[in-house]
């Protein structure tokens, strides 16, 4: 006989598992009802994985294992796709068999830069022990609120500029929601010339070749950060074969930008005109809006009016516009990152070629727009491109909008001509620095655009301006930095936001964000490696995340060694 | 295929050509360059997520990835420029600050690119590692060593659509996760080991560094288990197979399931059978009801040599022929046999005992298939090969359950519907499968045809007849119009439990779709009606003319690795070697010649089937029986009774490889040969001939089968003198037409070639019926048929339904897979599947105990609790000698086919029982040197 060598337990735990059960996670058939209870009528599409996600968050405060094994059976997914979604997304809290639910509200504090160097550690550090166990206090990356810093949100309401004692109050009153006001509703919008535009399309006063003409000529490029010019995305994506798509990205989440919320809150259906002439020109079938999951006053906004859009569409079969909703992860504002989330999966970036304009939402030919490219649709039209070229200044052309935050006397969106230097901003905006503050740096294009010293504040502020020195104006986030900061510390922040950030799906970006974090927190830089490390992440990420976040590390080296010594 | 475009562009300064959309890696790789890579294999989709490939191409901002990018005419690509290198050794240098101490793998690519770039040791500081996950019996997860490529989870969700494998979490935190970032032993995975396969580092790899020993040798080899046919290569070391990988085969693509890649480690299990046993004088008495151990197999025999062994074996056996006739003998030959073993058996059977009772376990799983197959086209085997449903716009699987029995072939089907195919699925039992279904009919157990008829009847009467087909290339219509008008979707709806809306669908979907595939298992043909649910599924290809082109037809789904070989060798009772019956007088005098046999010596009676031959023990027809590799003391329904028959017998001979529950009613006991112990051909599911080849010896004095079938033959007065196996395979060509143009060494040089295959030099047909049907007048047959009601209902006193079959992790009786280390700790413990609503009625909890019993047995068992059963039914797997299923199982026969109805019979269940003990082998337990 041979040697008895086989020794492969089946361990009791195992066994008694085996016995009872088919492999892996059972449903819990009362889960399953709740689940289904919650969906109603919803589509089980897989593109709504992330509303669903959303819905049972809402619901029950957390995503429980026994939850999403009922939803994957419910949608027809496997349960590691559900979870892998799930867990990608910072806003779903995921509780396994267990382990204990967070509490009930959590209020969630602004380490943006601008927040921080308002002194978001501060709150950070006192918030726990003020608000008691009851309450989960986490830092969340940049909200998007920099002009009111330092930023919270209490469940889904936000409290700027916040105190602990303010927040505090709130938790206490329990205001838990936001619901906007004082924004342009649709008939007041209609009431001032609103839609006719579009009327006007679509009664053939206008053809879309001119409207089209009207874009190229007037110059607007992608406010999103790319600055693909606007007119020539529209022509390129018409000439696809339909069915073709609009993915709108509302996902404003570079640190130091809050522009397309502001406008959104003050006068969304200029926004809603710009989307529909765009469909109409374009010849779009179906729109998406994806909007950051901080934005809850938005989405209240937009929902509503959107209702009431549809309810008295100015388009007689206007294409539909379907709203999503973000879960709290910053790479969704990349194009293909966003199509990838709208479709219901995690937002990995994809490689490209082929393109998004080619092979885009849902594998079909997409227009992809930010927010405010869309913003302005009516007003080139209606006033002509020869009034929106005819601004800009220091030999620029056409309007931006500069989110301005830091150390200014009064932050905010301020409207101006693209090519102002960030000292004419400064000065002529924002009222001069903030009382006893100098000015020392600025970011002028948010976390990933660099760092650049006083000493080059008169340098014209658009697309293409700030290559030479290594920075980029991307979405005219500015973040205005005085002598009480260090752009050392401002480096620190944002490399830790970009390792919080980083999808992880290539190793330049997800190790090499993981790397330099932890290279620039040490009190001595190692420059040859952090120069290693940066031209990998350049030269090798898939997207802009990973090839931009070495910029600041770059910055600080190149235009501030005396912090370094 | 259209031929792509071409482009030229410029590789490293040197001009060359790529096809239209070829990665750039490929070009250069076919240029003779080596880019390193990680996240690219073979096979799967392309990922670019490493980003080791990375190129310089000129004009561009950034590298791209050569696994993605494609070239452009014109392009100018560095693969090694300066910036290029840079980033190809940060990246691996990055990848390598986080990579464990210690090795798991004697191939861990990212060292091998490291070494090949000149990449020294990393200077960044590691990450803080996870920890191991041993929680699985046959993976190791060491995601110490995980580079987050995703070649697993591609593996996993792209390649066997197992959807376990999820990448979690983000940036820095990503992780590789089972479920929901579950212990990898309490997930859903079915253990394919796609993701070891996959897995360039060694973070996914065998249990017990089981592939860290180098191997002496590698010998390539199929699966000894399903009728999938699975290629696979065994790594041996001093005569012990290691570890098993998939090879890129016809029917496989390199894909195994659980048993092929884990199951193998049976055949070094040490009650292997080594010496020749003679039944002891005084052992006790034969009876039908008994309790056994292997390990007690000398209290009832004793060892004896070859010699001895084989005069005592043929001499009674000659002895009963002399005395009483051939007839009073039967062979069993096994379909886990070769083809050579299969042919020389039933040559045996035919010429040494001198009848036709030779039979094998086709009998028991797709007999009535094969009888319907043959009277309605011709031909007993499957008209498309299973890939074809990567060909088909809609297929139909019923009755079938492959992603347990045939987890291979499910593979494909499921990668057809992530490409857009819709697959129907027809079963009571609700499968894996359905999930990613487009339509789900979980119909009635027992109420095939009316579900089958109503659709007929769809197609019929709504105009979705194939006309042209159905006048050009059938006979028989009119009948099958008359007889399916009373079946009506309305009318059966409340019968099959279906609603007439969706018959009418799937119906249509079948009928009008451009290619409709229809694959079927045992569920369509282990039932009294059997051959009549196989003729519905007929008609239904026939009637719509979704037959006779790639992505249609008929594909019963074969149970045993070499099921359709054995039959096309013969090895059952009405038909000679390819399909020729024994009958007609013309095919019995050619192989009287072939065989050099006096004229008259082949009986022209047809022999008994399977269980017939039990029958005729009971009657004292058969005295003697020769059983090679079966055990129909476990499979056969009723086995109670079988088991008393093969007591009964005068005189048995048992060939195997373990003392089974047969072989310990036997008088003689000859140990034979595990699959990778011999050399032989096998024929799959798909009409492929493929070569298995032996990887290690057969330990002690166990011998080669066909050499003991040889012995036995020549001590029964036959003049046989095959030396090499291929002497065998050489004398089957030429009495096989089908197979005729398959050499012995192209099968060694091609590992696999399709028959039919008719002459040297033939690519072999996989998709047959193209222009005409193998029957007269070239015109298949349509045959319709009525509904007949199952041999047993549930009643009062017996309320539930009992259905048997396989389960994942275990082959038919149990006597291999019980005995893999990894399939037994696996599986360990005999369950009985019911509705966990219905075990709530019961009172029983999950995992508690049950007892069932039906009118002829009863057994107790552990309660699984299975959504995917239909209320009212147990579902059990024949797998457990402690829990024998077939003691309950009813042998009512299918009148055409004789095959038993084991998907049928009434039970009932109590809660509680005696908990089934597992003996010497079996039930997860450890076989250490202290048990003695």
């Amino acid at each position: 006989m041979n040697a008895r060598t086989i020794a492969i337990v089946a361990d009791d735990e195992h066994r008694r598992r085996r016995r009872a059960l088919p492999k892996g996670r059972a449903v819990d058939p009362a889960a399953l009802a709740e689940v289904q209870q919650l969906l109603g009528s919803a589509s089980r599409a897989r593109d709504q994985l992330i509303e669903h996600l959303h819905l049972l968050q809402d619901h029950f405060g957390h995503l429980s294992a026994r939850h999403l094994a009922a939803l994957a059976r419910e949608t027809g997914l496997s349960q590691a796709e559900v979870f892998e979604v799930a867990s990608f997304y910072h806003h779903f809290d995921l509780v396994k068999e267990g382990e204990s639910a967070p509490p009930g509200l959590t209020v969630r504090v602004c380490d943006g830069l601008a927040c921080e160097m308002a002194g978001a550690q501060d709150l950070l550090a006192r918030l726990p022990g003020l608000l008691g166990g009851g309450v989960r206090v986490v830092a969340a990356p940049c909200i998007g609120r920099c002009e009111q810093a330092p930023a919270a949100v209490v469940g889904q309401h936000p409290v700027a500029p916040a105190s602990a004692e303010t927040v505090a109050e709130a938790v206490r009153a329990g205001r838990r929601t936001h619901e906007p006001s004082g924004f342009i509703g649709l008939q007041a919008y209609r009431d001032g010339g609103g839609y006719a535009l579009l009327q006007a399309c679509l009664a053939g006063e206008r053809r879309a070749e001119d409207v089209i003409a009207a874009l190229e000529d007037s110059g607007l490029r992608g406010l999103g950060g790319a600055g693909f010019v606007t007119g020539r995305k529209w022509r390129i994506v018409r000439a696809e074969p339909a069915p073709r798509l609009l993915a709108v990205n509302i996902d404003e989440g570079e640190p130091g930008t809050f522009k397309d919320r502001v406008y959104l809150e003050r006068d969304p259906h200029r926004f809603l005109e710009g989307v529909l002439i765009a469909a109409w020109a374009v010849g779009i079938v179906k729109v998406y809006v994806y909007l950051r999951d901080e934005y809850h006053g938005c989405r209240a906004l937009l929902q509503a009016e959107l209702a009431a859009l549809r309810a008295d569409p100015p388009w007689p079969g206007m294409p539909e516009i379907e709203l999503r909703r973000g879960a709290g992860a910053y790479i969704c504002g990349e194009e293909s990152a966003m199509i990838e989330s709208i479709e219901g999966k995690r937002g990995l970036p994809r490689l490209r070629p082929p393109y998004v304009a080619q092979v885009g939402l849902f594998g079909r030919p997409t227009l992809q727009h930010n927010f405010e490219t869309l913003h302005w649709v009516r007003d080139i039209v209606e006033r002509g491109s020869a009034w929106f070229a005819s601004q800009g200044r220091h030999g620029r052309q056409g309007l931006r909008s500069f989110s301005v935050s830091g150390r200014v006397r009064r932050p905010g969106v301020k409207l101006a001509p693209a090519g102002i230097t960030v000292r004419e901003l400064i000065d002529e905006h924002c009222g001069g620095m903030a009382e006893g503050h100098r000015f020392y740096a600025y970011l002028p294009g948010g976390a990933s655009g660099g760092i650049l010293p006083a000493a080059l504040g008169d340098i014209p502020l658009d697309f293409d301006t700030l290559q030479p020195y290594g920075c980029f104006i991307g979405s005219a986030g500015v973040i205005v930095l005085s002598d009480r900061d260090s752009a050392v510390g401002a480096a620190r922040n944002l490399m830790r936001f970009f390792q919080h950030e980083s999808c992880g799906q290539c190793t330049p970006c997800r190790n090499g964000t993981a790397k330099a974090a932890a290279l620039v927190a040490q009190p001595r830089w190692d420059l040859e490696l952090l120069a290693d490390l940066s031209q990998v992440m350049r030269d090798a990420s898939i997207c802009g995340l990973g090839q931009a976040a070495p910029n600041p590390v770059d910055c600080v080296i190149r235009y501030f060694p005396e912090e370094l010594r | 295929m259209t031929a792509r475009e071409t482009v030229r562009f410029s590789l490293n300064g040197r001009e060359v050509s790529a096809l239209q959309g070829e990665p750039i890696l490929e070009v250069a790789r076919r240029e003779g360059l080596q880019i390193p890579h990680l996240c690219h294999a073979p096979g799967l989709q392309p990922a670019g997520n490493c980003r080791a490939c990375v190129v310089e191409i000129a004009g561009e901002r950034t590298l791209a990835a050569s696994c993605c990018r494609s070239a452009t005419a014109g392009m100018q690509v560095r693969t090694d420029s300066e910036r290029a290198l840079k980033s190809q050794k940060l990246v691996l240098e990055l990848l390598q600050s986080d990579m464990p101490e210690a090795e798991h793998t004697r191939h861990n690519e990212v060292d091998h690119w490291s070494a090949k770039l000149g990449v020294g040791k990393p200077r960044f500081a590691a990450r803080t590692q996870p920890a191991q996950d041993l929680s699985h019996p046959a993976i190791a997860v060491n995601l110490d060593a995980c580079i987050q490529c995703t070649r697993c989870l591609r593996a996993c969700r792209d390649e066997q659509v197992n959807d376990v494998i999820g990448l979690a979490f983000r940036g820095e935190h990503a992780k590789i996760v089972f479920d929901m970032d579950d212990p990898m032993g309490a997930s859903t995975c079915v253990a394919c080991g796609e993701c070891v396969q996959a897995c360039p580092t060694g973070a996914l790899m065998p249990a017990r560094d089981a592939a860290l020993a180098v191997p002496d040798r590698s010998v390539p080899s199929v699966c000894p288990y399903c009728g999938v046919g699975c290629q696979l290569t065994y790594h041996v070391k001093d005569d012990k197979i290691l570890y098993v990988e998939g090879r890129d085969g016809p029917a496989n693509q390199g894909r195994l399931c659980v048993k092929g890649r884990y199951g193998f480690d049976y055949a070094h299990h040490p009650q292997r059978l080594t010496k020749p046993l003679i039944r002891r004088q005084d052992a006790p008495p034969k009876s039908g009801d008994f309790v056994m151990d292997p390990d007690r197999v000398m209290e009832v025999f004793r060892e004896a040599s070859w010699d001895e062994a084989l005069d005592f074996a043929a001499g009674r056996l000659r002895e009963i022929r002399d005395t009483h006739g051939g007839k009073a003998l039967a062979g069993f030959g096994s379909a886990k046999g070769s083809n050579e073993e299969a042919y020389l058996f039933q040559k045996l059977v035919r010429t040494g005992f001198g009848s036709n009772n030779v039979d094998h376990c086709t009998r028991l799983c797709h007999a009535s298939s094969v009888v319907a197959l043959l009277e309605g086209i011709g031909s007993g085997a499957v008209s498309n090969p299973v890939r074809d449903v990567l060909q088909a716009e809609v297929v139909i699987v019923i009755g079938a359950n492959p992603t347990v029995n045939h987890p291979v072939a499910a593979s494909f089907i499921k990668n057809a519907v992530r490409r857009g195919t819709k697959l129907v699925v027809m079963d009571p039992r609700r499968s894996d499968l359905s999930r990613h279904a487009h339509r789900v009919l979980q119909f009635r157990a027992d109420t095939d045809v009316a579900l089958l008829n109503a659709l007929l009847h769809v197609i019929v009467t709504e105009g979705l007849v194939d006309q042209a087909f159905v006048d050009g290339r059938t006979v028989g219509y009119d009948e099958l119009r008359a007889n399916v008008a009373g079946y009506s979707p309305e009318a059966m709806a409340p019968v099959c439990g279906i609603d007439a809306g969706t018959l009418r669908e799937v119906a249509r979907l079948y009928a009008t779709s451009r290619a409709s595939m229809i694959l079927w298992g045992m569920g369509v043909s282990q039932h009294v009606h059997g051959t009549d649910n196989a003729r519905c599924l007929i008609a239904l290809a026939l009637l719509t003319g979704q037959i006779g082109r790639p992505g249609t037809g008929l594909h019963p789904l074969r149970g045993q690795n070499n099921v359709q070989g054995a039959s096309d060798a013969g090895l059952i009772p009405m038909m000679l070697p390819d399909y020729q019956h024994v009958s007609r007088p013309e095919v019995r005098e050619r192989f009287e010649q072939a065989w050099q046999l006096a004229p008259g010596t082949l009986a022209p009676e047809v022999g008994l089937t399977v269980v017939e031959v039990m029958h005729a023990i009971d009657r004292g027809e058969v005295r003697g029986m020769y059983i090679e590799g079966e055990n129909p003391a476990m499979s056969d329904p009723d086995a109670n009774h079988a088991r008393a028959a093969l007591a009964a017998l005068e005189h048995l001979v048992v060939q195997d490889i373990f003392l089974t529950e047969t072989a310990y009613l036997a008088d003689v006991i000859l140990p034979a040969s595990a699959f990778p112990e011999k050399t032989g051909s096998f024929t799959n599911t798909d009409r492929l001939v493929q070569m298995g080849r032996q990887a290690v010896p057969p330990p002690g004095d166990a011998r080669q089968d066909l050499w003991i079938i040889q012995q036995i033959g020549q001590r029964l007065g036959l003049p046989w003198r095959y030396g090499h196996v291929s002497e065998v395979f050489d004398e089957m060509r030429r009495t096989m037409p089908s197979i005729a143009g398959i050499s012995w060494q192209r099968l060694e040089r091609e590992h696999a070639v399709t028959y039919p295959c008719m002459h040297e030099g033939d690519a072999g047909q996989p998709v047959v019926f193209t222009e005409t049907f193998p029957r007269e007048g070239g015109k298949a047959r349509f045959v319709p048929v009525d509904i007949i009601p199952a041999a047993e209902r549930p009643d009062a006193e017996f309320p539930m339904v009992l259905i048997t079959g396989r389960q994942l992790e275990h082959w038919h009786t149990g006597s291999m897979t019980r005995r893999a280390g990894v399939l037994d700790a696996l599986e360990p413990d005999p369950t009985a599947q019911l509705h966990p609503l219905d075990l709530d009625a019961l009172g029983v909890q999950p995992g508690g105990l049950l007892t069932l019993e039906s009118r002829r047995g009863r057994v107790s068992l552990w309660a699984r609790a299975d959504e995917g059963t239909p209320r009212g039914a147990v579902f059990v797997a024949f797998a457990y000698y402690e829990a024998a299923i077939n003691k309950l199982t009813h042998a009512a026969l299918d009148p055409f086919a004789k095959i038993p109805e084991f998907k049928y019979c009434a039970v009932r269940a109590r809660p509680g029982g005696e908990a089934p003990r597992p003996g010497s082998y079996g039930g997860g337990q450890v076989l250490g040197p202290g048990r003695h």
